[in-house]
């Protein structure tokens, strides 16, 4: 008894309260989306906020269990459960249910489990029991390789599924070994191609170069903490601009934006190197090299997919992208969804009073998209508010995680906020728009015993292992 | 290991500066942007399409022929529905419960079907009855729009009929949207721009449950329909029913036109059907049925069908002849029971000889005019037959043949004049004269008219050189003209004078006792007529007859076919003789109710290839 008390002062109620927040608001839009006047009683299962909250109350029990267990048993059984997921994974493969056309589904009598939500909460215990071993260095290649494969050996097999969405997670554990040493260039360089990739797929070639010139310079301006250069190569932009358009008038050069961005951009390109090789500035050289290197990835990635692929072999692309994955097309969901958040306005419409969500106008409201209920019923203030929770709770884990004693708690605690950044970023950004649409949930509000589950286990190891920070240091 | 915490920071930071990225498209979404609140797609709003009646449509002394009658259709809106007694919906709507069951799930499964009725116009029965117990079926409303009503269930041919637009009338013209209806054939499509009216929107906010709570903004974003333009027909209401009568149990048609205007007065294309049948839940059957019936009662047979003109045709030739100086009024030739040339043998009946132009005519002898026409066609004036017979085929064209007329309906047909390298690809150049081609002086061989182009030649004779292009729209309402191509005169280039003469032949041809159609002559009104005997492939010859009155102030110009009855004075003629009768006194007069009887009792529909002469 005394260690219960123990634990009980120990808890960080702070992330308990935010996750009681989440969780009830996530359930207050799975009720208020699907809810309708002749559902008949509320203790019918076939009712997905009936489900839904028979799955928090399984939660609330499994937590209860957490807690009391031993905090080093989650350490103990990292590879025995990393092991049966990655079991899981396998069978889900061979005698999995096809949901949408991705096998990652096991169905038993009324329950369907997704082993890949569970294989995240392995992974992430397996990479921190790696991780944290007493002669592990991020910096040697072999131990670094081990880590990777730990790491990536699920998502090879939930690719297989496919279920694209799920495999992306597993990148956003590199954000674990960036904290335990990875060197940020590699953080770097995967953001950036990441990020290369998607702006190439969603913005124009104008904005493209614009967007890209401007990164090159601010990077330069940061690196090199000369604002005044930052000041100079705006001039010489816009004298270069305005020379152009000049030329562009007598017919020389064709007059549109994007040949002048181009001839602009080429000139800038040209001058700066000329600069850098007199001046011998490293500085400049590299950041112009990586601007030119750049746009040329982006070039070639727009190249490569539309005119050396076939349209079958782009489709594919564009379905494990999920571009297309459902029957109305990509723009469909997106547009049906930022209406429907749109449409709520600052204040919002009001519980229950949604209709876009409601009307079933946006597909999957319940699961993938059930952030435009948020948006349309609660409006920007409700949107607003579920952002600051979020964040709050990711930089509440952040500050739990750098507390704790054991490596072990701290790697682990960073694979959730990694994990849980990750669901949160993909699935707001695509259903406001800013993100291609990749089917994964939003952590605590999304519909979906496995992952609901999954996310809560997964959160209150952590705090039962920081609930314990103090007892052991493993 | 310590020395990577700062890294703390910067993860801090990227999830600091993705939720600040949030926020700032949360704002733009919500607040700033008013392009997703006002969304046609938003639901809080319901757009009603407010669907404006069609144009009337009116005769030329003002009796509506079209008016429109409410119509509603059923629509469901899928996620309104609620649990309901869908055995009584069934039984209202007369419909088995599979097809209730499909209904719904077709609207679930696509967006799209939802614009679509689950069940169109329903009668006014089913409707009241459902009205009064619509709120036992939530998720169940009736858009209502209007349907044609025919005052005047007549000329089908002439008005068309109203049908639902198809992708490619979606695709050809943006205005239309699934549902929509539009005019397919008649006036209802060439006029279709006038008569439809354009649509109303209006938005109004409904609440979760479906229901109306007002219009949304203070209607500020409603549109109103606008009612479609009514039409005045060129057409006599009386006397399209009069001639659709008389052509009850023939084939073929009548189109009666103003000369000095070129309205159109009857346009009866006979079998017909009545436009009534076209409309409403029972379009689709009705149509079927009249596709699949033999006597082909959907054909155009005043601007689709092409027949030989036969001696019809015959004012034509002596006209040309006339204007090119190879004969005048006083040129006589022998006739001995046909014309023989050099092999050739235009057989011709018996009448007395030999005789001038204006006899000739009166009796219709095949030999004068084969004369006149072999006279014009080797006129030593040009250096060739084929450029003498390029000048006679410019007067025909003048006269507006060969092309179609440009009737304001759709499908017009033209007829035939061959060009003259149709007859060197024939007979090989340089190798063809006036006899080789002889027939086409009696409207036969290689010429074919439309019924409406007839008309129009009997209007050319009329006006005494001129036409105006027949059509059959007088005025649209709240516009100031119609289409400047009907009210300019075409000139034929043909001299006044040489009027006369022809005009004298019509007029002995139907009142002089030894004239073709001296039976159908009327006591007071003077008819000038012309017989045609249109000898065709398909069975006993075409009864044609084409005719104006009064003879000094024609106030109509008329040509009636009638399909394989015989001579042209036997039905054509006495059918004419009626109508113009009715037309000019209002009634027939009781001496001539004989020959009224006999046109109406006369039946060739079902029996025309048993007719012997």
């Amino acid at each position: 008894m005394r260690r219960q008390i123990d634990i009980l002062s120990t808890i960080d109620w702070l992330s308990v309260f935010l996750y009681l927040l989440l969780i009830i608001f996530g359930w207050l839009n799975v009720f208020a989306v699907n809810y309708t006047a002749a559902d008949g009683s509320f203790f019918s299962l076939s009712h997905r906020y009936t489900m839904q909250m028979a799955w928090m109350i399984l939660s609330m029990v499994v937590i209860l269990f957490i807690f009391a267990i031993d905090s080093r048993f989650f350490s103990f059984m990292a590879y025995p459960a990393y092991a049966l997921s990655m079991l899981m994974l396998l069978s889900v493969v061979v005698i999995g249910t096809a949901v949408h056309g991705s096998k990652s589904w096991i169905v038993l009598g009324p329950v369907s489990l997704q082993p890949s939500e569970f294989a995240k909460l392995a992974t992430i215990l397996a990479l921190a029991r790696y991780l944290s071993g007493y002669n592990m260095k991020i910096t040697r290649p072999h131990d670094v390789l081990i880590a990777v494969g730990i790491t990536f050996f699920p998502a090879l097999l939930i690719m297989l599924q496919p279920d694209f969405g799920s495999t992306l997670v597993y990148v956003a554990l590199v954000l674990v070994l960036y904290r335990e040493g990875l060197p940020g260039m590699i953080l770097v360089f995967l953001l950036s191609v990441a990020g290369l990739f998607l702006i190439t797929l969603l913005l124009s070639p104008f904005v493209l170069l614009i967007v890209l010139s401007s990164l090159a310079l601010l990077i330069y301006v940061i690196v090199n903490r000369k604002p005044l250069h930052f000041v100079l190569v705006s001039l010489a932009a816009a004298c270069l601009i305005l020379i152009v358009t000049m030329i562009a008038r007598y017919g020389i050069i064709p007059g549109n934006k994007l040949a002048v961005a181009y001839y602009t951009l080429g000139g800038l390109v040209v001058g700066s190197l000329v600069l850098g090789i007199r001046t011998k500035s490293r500085i400049i050289i590299s950041t112009v090299l990586v601007l030119v290197v750049a746009v040329g990835f982006t070039y070639s990635v727009d190249y490569v997919f539309h005119n050396v692929m076939k349209e079958h072999q782009q489709n594919r692309v564009n379905v494990m992208l999920g571009l297309e994955s459902d029957p109305y097309g990509y723009e469909y969901n997106v547009r049906q969804s930022k209406i429907a958040i749109g449409s709520g306005g600052f204040v919002g419409k009001g519980f229950m009073q949604g209709t876009q969500t409601k009307f079933r106008f946006v597909p999957e409201q319940s699961t993938d998209f059930i952030f435009c209920t948020v948006g349309e019923e609660w409006g920007f203030l409700g949107s607003f508010g579920l952002v600051l929770l979020y964040v709050g709770l990711l930089l509440r884990l952040i500050v739990l995680a750098e507390r704790q004693r054991s490596k072990f708690s701290r790697i682990y605690g960073y694979g959730v906020v990694a994990v849980l950044f990750f669901h949160f970023a993909v699935n707001l950004g695509m259903t406001i728009g800013l993100f291609p649409v990749i089917g994964i949930p939003l952590p605590f509000l999304s519909y979906g015993g496995s992952s609901f589950l999954t996310f809560s286990v997964m959160l209150f190891i952590f705090i039962r292992l920081d609930a314990s920070r103090k007892t052991y240091l493993i | 290991m310590e020395q990577y915490t700062n890294r703390k920071f910067i993860i801090g930071a990227i999830i600091l500066l993705v939720g600040f990225v949030f926020t700032i498209q949360l704002f733009r979404l919500q607040v700033i942007s008013s392009t997703y609140k006002l969304s046609a797609e938003s639901n809080t709003r319901r757009m009603e399409i407010v669907y404006p009646a069609r144009g009337l449509l009116y005769d030329r002394n003002g009796v509506l022929i079209a008016d429109n009658l409410p119509s509603y259709d059923l629509k469901i809106a899928p996620y309104e529905l609620e649990a309901f007694d869908s055995l009584q919906l069934c039984k209202i709507l007369g419909i088995d419960m599979e097809t209730l069951r499909n209904g719904i799930r077709r609207v679930k499964r696509s967006a799209a079907e939802r614009f679509n009725p689950f069940i169109k116009q329903l009668s006014p029965e089913v409707y009241g009855t459902l009205k009064e117990k619509q709120w036992m079926f939530p998720g169940f409303y009736f858009s209502t729009r209007t349907l044609r009503e025919y005052r005047r269930d007549f000329a089908a041919h002439l008005l068309g009929y109203v049908g639902e637009v198809d992708s490619t009338v979606i695709k050809a013209d943006g205005y239309y949207e699934l549902g929509d209806y539009y005019g397919v054939s008649g006036v209802e499509s060439t006029y279709e721009q006038y008569l439809r009216g354009v649509k109303g929107r209006k938005y109004k906010l409904i609440d979760v449950h479906g229901r109306e709570q007002g219009s949304y903004n203070e209607g500020r974003y409603d549109t109103d329909a606008e009612v479609g333009h009514d039409l005045t027909l060129t057409i006599d209401a009386e006397l399209q029913a009069y001639g659709e009568l008389l052509m009850d149990g023939y084939k073929g048609s009548i189109v009666a036109i103003q000369p000095k205007t070129g309205e159109i007065l009857t346009f009866v294309s006979a079998p017909g059907y009545k436009p009534s049948l076209l409309v409403g839940r029972d379009r689709e059957a009705n149509y079927r049925m009249l596709r699949n019936d033999t006597v082909n009662p959907l054909f155009n047979y005043a601007i689709q069908a092409q027949y030989p003109p036969g001696s019809t045709f015959k004012p034509v030739t002596g006209m040309i002849a006339l204007q090119e100086g190879v004969a005048t009024e006083r040129t006589i030739y022998y006739c001995n029971l046909g014309y023989h040339a050099r092999g050739v043998y235009q057989r011709c009946h018996s009448h007395p000889s030999p005789l001038d132009f204006i006899h000739s005519l009166e009796t219709s002898c095949n030999a004068y005019f084969s004369n006149l026409f072999r006279l014009t066609i080797e006129n030593r004036r040009y250096p060739d037959v084929a450029t003498a017979y390029s000048h006679w085929r410019q007067y025909i064209l003048n006269l507006g043949f060969a092309d179609p007329l440009g009737v304001d309906l759709p499908y017009e047909k033209g007829g035939f004049i061959p060009k003259p390298d149709y007859f060197d690809r024939y007979f090989g150049a340089g190798r063809w004269y006036g006899l080789t081609i002889l027939s086409m002086a009696i409207g036969q061989g290689e010429v074919l008219t439309t019924p409406i182009q007839n008309a129009n030649m009997a209007a050319v004779i009329a006006n005494r050189g001129y036409f105006y292009v027949p059509h059959i729209v007088k005025k649209i309402a709240g516009v100031d003209t119609i289409d400047s191509k009907y009210t300019t005169p075409m000139l034929s280039n043909i001299d006044t004078i040489y009027f006369a003469p022809v005009i004298e032949g019509m007029r002995l041809a139907v009142n002089s006792p030894s004239g073709t159609a001296y039976w159908v002559r009327h006591p007071e009104v003077v008819i000038c007529g012309k017989t045609g005997t249109a000898e065709n492939p398909h069975g006993p010859a075409h009864s044609v007859f084409i005719a104006f009155a009064p003879k000094d102030d024609p106030q109509i110009a008329i040509s009636v076919y009638v399909e394989h009855g015989v001579w042209g004075a036997r039905y054509a003629a006495p059918i004419a003789s009626l109508m113009i009768e009715k037309y000019l006194t209002g009634t027939i007069a009781p001496e001539r109710k004989g020959i009224e009887q006999r046109m109406l009792d006369g039946n060739l529909l079902y029996k025309e290839h048993e007719t012997t002469n």
